[in-house]
């Protein structure tokens, strides 16, 4: 797994590369909590090149989504998702808890 | 069947769900049913090692896993402490972010991904966990 932070005018794009799963998981939430430690609470975790997300990776969405969202200071987006992870996600019920965009700049243009 | 042993170590997923995978794909499940089979055997594998072996750093998982007449059986067995998926609360799917549990997740996709989840404690000292799928 790889992540990569890119600063927008109005939120910050976390990009995360390759699997995602109970090993990987807590760089995810790391990268995560890092942004929010940072005031950042606008969050597009742009998923267009992700192969595989357990509910790990669900668990540090959902506490980022919950951190972001107190306050009303922001909320985590998610952009391009992949199919089967898409499946997953709606399975887990979590399709409601995330804006999802086809296109990660959509995205970024959310905010 | 063809069963491997694993140190029960997170870093070993990636190799556990190539196990199954392999396994599934060369039994012509489709490409959406061998990552939910690596997804279910992956959150199996994921329970196992952070509940069942939560104080043993040296437990040892064993997976097995076979196709026979279009249904795939994975078994994974360890040596942990016992504990019954279906005694775990399904987690409310529809409860706002507030109240949205954290755990349970894992035993509820391999529930919903597999056709059949069976959880049974050997007189052994082990635990075993099968899982079945049958292809369409």
């Amino acid at each position: 797994m790889d992540i990569t932070v890119q600063e927008f005018k109005h939120c910050d794009m976390i990009t995360v590369k390759g699997r995602v799963d109970s090993a990987t998981a807590p760089q995810l939430a790391q990268a995560l909590e890092s942004a929010n430690d940072g005031g950042k609470y606008k969050l597009v975790v742009n998923m267009s090149d992700l192969e595989y997300m357990s509910s790990a990776g669900f668990r540090a969405l959902l506490a980022a989504q919950r951190n972001c969202k107190r306050y009303n200071r922001g909320e985590v987006v998610l952009a391009s998702v992949p199919e089967r992870i898409r499946e997953a996600l709606e399975l887990a019920g979590f399709t409601e808890l995330f804006k999802t965009f086809d296109d990660p700049l959509q995205a970024v243009g959310h905010f | 069947m063809k069963t491997v042993q694993f140190a029960a170590k997170f870093e070993y997923l990636d190799e556990i769900r190539e196990f199954v995978g392999a396994i599934a794909r060369d039994g012509g499940f489709s490409d959406k049913d061998v990552y939910n089979i690596q997804l279910a055997t992956d959150e199996a594998a994921s329970n196992i090692i952070e509940h069942a072996y939560e104080k043993i750093s040296d437990g040892v998982l064993e997976l097995s896993c076979g196709m026979r007449d279009n249904l795939i059986t994975i078994v994974l067995v360890d040596h942990g402490e016992s504990f019954d998926p279906s005694e775990i609360p399904l987690p409310d799917l529809k409860a706002d972010l507030s109240k949205r549990k954290i755990g349970g997740l894992g035993i509820f996709l391999m529930r919903k991904l597999m056709d059949d989840v069976h959880y049974e404690v050997k007189p052994n000292n082990s635990n075993v966990l099968t899982m079945t799928k049958r292809k369409r």
